[in-house]
């Protein structure tokens, strides 16, 4: 596969309908058991797939991502294990890897997200979301990514203004990570009123608009793209359910299908949510 | 938009001092969640104008406070036992008669004041020792603020005198007990409370780390320290001295002990950090038996600033050691990595052995009972006095009272030459 066809389908994915996209923290609870869970996203229905690569300092997450995180560390992921576990992985969407920069900067023999980026494009991974990597400081991924035809995926806060969005886009591609509340990643059971808010204030922006923060159920999912969202993302109503069965001690084939059914369930709200949407007529708004 | 202010251009003749880019060589930088930058963007225009150029008086107000409630200057006393000892002149910045007994509030009242010019509503802070998060709390309580510190819970357990003065003066404590629970666990639950609630909430960073522009507002409101001992010191023993010695955790009290020397060139700055049981690091478990970034680390990412870091070869961040728990922290500030590299600054360390033994000695030959930070500042006196010229100064940045259940135990567990018999407290002080 050509560096660029590994971007080209990352805009396949939101080419015709609501995007789905899952995250889960690679190596949770370890890595055999996640490599089937990845796969049974896939079958569920994911359009994109956000693979979270374990940092010891998420300060971008909630208690349920945190867990995850360390269940994945104690049982040994590293970045060279999930650049395998991507090589190995059975699914046909594409990937994103979720991580902190500190990882990006220190893979390989050089300092400097180079190194990383080019693994990343080998083992066929799309792109990229840092959580925290603002626009001030994302040049030198930027370039690699240009270099080896990855994307950059920038997260938009509840807090974005006008000046920074612009900043935001212009090192963006791919989708845009809107970030429906304020705060840390969590499953929540109602869903912002920030996110209609946001997505109106993005509407000039030519990338698609996944949302992301608090997504737990279908029908959240369908309120958010009847709202306008080109997709959805969702991460720890998706790793309470591994953390569950773990905690349970449950097979790895049925926390495996009880994730393809959630999967389901959001990826049929946001269909059903694009199908709920009404037409706006052409030019008028405000 | 609340970070829309508007500023007025500094009238004709008066200079504009810009916060600049918040790099330091190679280090520094706004490594932060997206959500967080309109804050951090909206407090360095605050920075800028209040602290660098004085609108609406905030520096005057500052100074007056740091004074009337802070109780400075502090004294620079002449150390004589120990200048006997080492026969050379000793002389102690004593931060320790500082209200609330640290360097830390010099800082801590900084940013308390900034925060309520800004109009924020809400206080939050994280705490390694303690120290940060009680002048804080004293901060916010002197200005009438509400505050909220987190610490980790082994912390909790280290230093409870600070815990119970924090709730004194009104703070909540929240434990934060993800981790080995020290101060970078404290500081990531912050930064995540800080993401949460960025719109009327200012977070009180407890030293020179963090993004820009924490690192260099930090240095500027403990930058008083050497402001006053270079004078005071020139006062007293009629020259600058050879060296300048202060103990490095994330280096606040570091970089205001050295701020006004760095130009000095005769002067040595040296900052001692926490060697911990050894300075090996144990990269299959994850953790350093030292909390000495500078003398071992190595550059990365953390907490919103590249820095010299404890980390393994994949970028995972370690755990940190040392007996005092404002020591024990993975990383340190940019600034201070950047004059590292450049010769200006010597990183040091002595281990937990020498710091208790330090800690003992001041107290029993000049009367101070020291914080275990700050010992190790005086085991390295001890070590190396004969490497510091004819005169040096010592920043001692906070007073014992905190440490004395720690000092007891960890007495206990090692042959310590120097320290009295304790066996009296086997059971500690509760
Ligand atoms: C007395 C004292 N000294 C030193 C430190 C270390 O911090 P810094 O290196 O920022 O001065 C602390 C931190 O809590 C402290 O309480």
């Amino acid at each position: 596969m050509s560096d660029d066809a590994a971007a080209d389908r990352v805009a396949a994915a939101f080419a015709d309908g609501p995007a789905f996209v899952p995250y889960l923290a690679v190596g949770d609870p370890d890595y055999e058991s996640s490599l089937a869970y990845v796969e049974a996203l896939a079958e569920g229905g994911a359009d994109v797939i956000e693979l979270g690569l374990p940092f010891s300092e998420p300060i971008a997450e909630g208690p349920t991502i945190q867990n995850a995180v360390v269940r994945a560390l104690e049982a040994g992921m590293t970045p060279t294990r999930f650049f395998e576990f991507v090589e190995e992985v059975d699914v046909d969407v594409p990937l994103v890897c979720m991580t902190y920069y500190n990882l990006i900067y220190q893979f390989g023999s050089e300092p400097g997200p180079r190194p990383f980026v080019e693994k990343a494009a080998e083992v066929g991974l799309s792109g990229f979301v840092v959580p925290d990597l603002p626009a001030e400081e994302a040049g030198p991924l930027r370039a690699a990514c240009d270099e080896f035809g990855l994307h950059l995926i920038s997260i938009v806060a509840p807090t974005t203004d006008e000046a920074r969005l612009e900043k935001l886009v212009g090192v963006s591609s791919g989708y845009l990570y809107v970030q429906a509340r304020l705060g840390v990643t969590g499953a929540s059971s109602s869903v912002s009123d920030q996110t209609g808010e946001s997505l109106a204030r993005l509407s000039g922006v030519a990338l698609p608009k996944a949302v992301g923060f608090g997504i737990s159920s279908g029908e959240q999912a369908a309120t958010i793209v009847e709202a306008g969202a080109d997709g959805i993302i969702v991460g720890s109503a998706l790793v309470d359910i591994v953390a569950d069965g773990h905690e349970r001690g449950a097979s790895t084939e049925s926390v495996a299908e009880r994730l393809e059914t959630k999967a389901r369930e959001l990826k049929q709200g946001a269909v059903d949510g694009y199908g709920r949407r009404t037409p706006t007529p052409e030019g008028t708004s405000d | 938009m609340s970070s829309e202010r508007e500023r007025s251009d500094p009238t004709e003749g008066e200079q504009w001092v810009s916060a600049g880019d918040g790099k330091f060589g190679r280090y520094g930088g706004q490594y932060v969640p997206e959500a967080l930058m309109p804050a951090i963007q909206e407090l360095t225009d605050a920075y800028e104008r209040y602290v660098l150029n004085n609108e609406d008086g905030f520096m005057d107000e500052f100074r007056r406070r740091i004074r009337d409630f802070g109780g400075r200057p502090t004294p620079l006393q002449r150390a004589d036992r120990l200048s006997e000892r080492y026969d050379t002149e000793v002389y102690l910045k004593r931060e320790d008669l500082l209200h609330g007994g640290a360097h830390k509030l010099n800082n801590a009242l900084g940013q308390v004041l900034l925060a309520k010019y800004m109009g924020k509503e809400r206080i939050i802070a994280e705490t390694g020792a303690g120290q940060h998060g009680t002048a804080t709390a004293m901060a916010a309580a002197h200005l009438g603020m509400p505050c909220e510190v987190y610490m980790g819970e082994r912390d909790i357990n280290r230093q409870r005198p600070n815990v119970f003065r924090m709730k004194i003066n009104g703070s909540e404590v929240t434990p934060v007990t993800t981790g080995r629970g020290t101060l970078k666990e404290a500081i990531s639950e912050t930064m995540r409370d800080w993401a949460t609630n960025v719109e009327d909430t200012h977070y009180v960073i407890g030293s020179v780390v963090g993004p820009h522009p924490f690192p260099q507002m930090v240095r500027d409101f403990q930058a008083i320290i050497s402001e006053e001992a270079r004078r005071q010191v020139r006062e007293t023993a009629g020259r600058l001295p050879d060296s300048v010695v202060a103990c490095a955790g994330g280096g606040s009290n570091t970089m205001g002990s050295f701020h006004h020397f760095v130009d000095d060139e005769s002067v040595d700055l040296l900052a001692v950090e926490a060697g911990g049981s050894s300075l090996a690091v144990d990269e299959d478990e994850g953790v350093a038996p030292n909390s000495a970034s500078l003398s071992t680390g190595s550059e990365g990412v953390l907490h919103g600033a590249r820095t010299k870091l404890l980390q393994d070869h994949d970028g995972q961040i370690v755990e940190s050691h040392s007996v005092s728990s404002g020591l024990d922290y993975a990383g340190v500030g940019p600034e201070l990595a950047s004059l590292v590299d450049e010769d200006r600054v010597t990183p040091v360390n002595v281990d937990d052995d020498a710091a208790i033994e330090g800690f003992h000695r001041l107290s029993q030959e000049e009367g101070i009972i020291p914080a275990l930070e700050t010992a190790h500042a005086f085991g390295y006196l001890h070590e190396h006095h004969e490497g510091l010229g004819d005169v040096t100064v010592i920043n001692v940045s906070g007073r014992g009272d905190k440490d004395l259940d720690t000092a007891i135990e960890e007495t206990a567990k090692r042959d310590v030459a120097n320290a009295p018999d304790m066996s009296m407290f086997d059971g500690g002080l509760r």
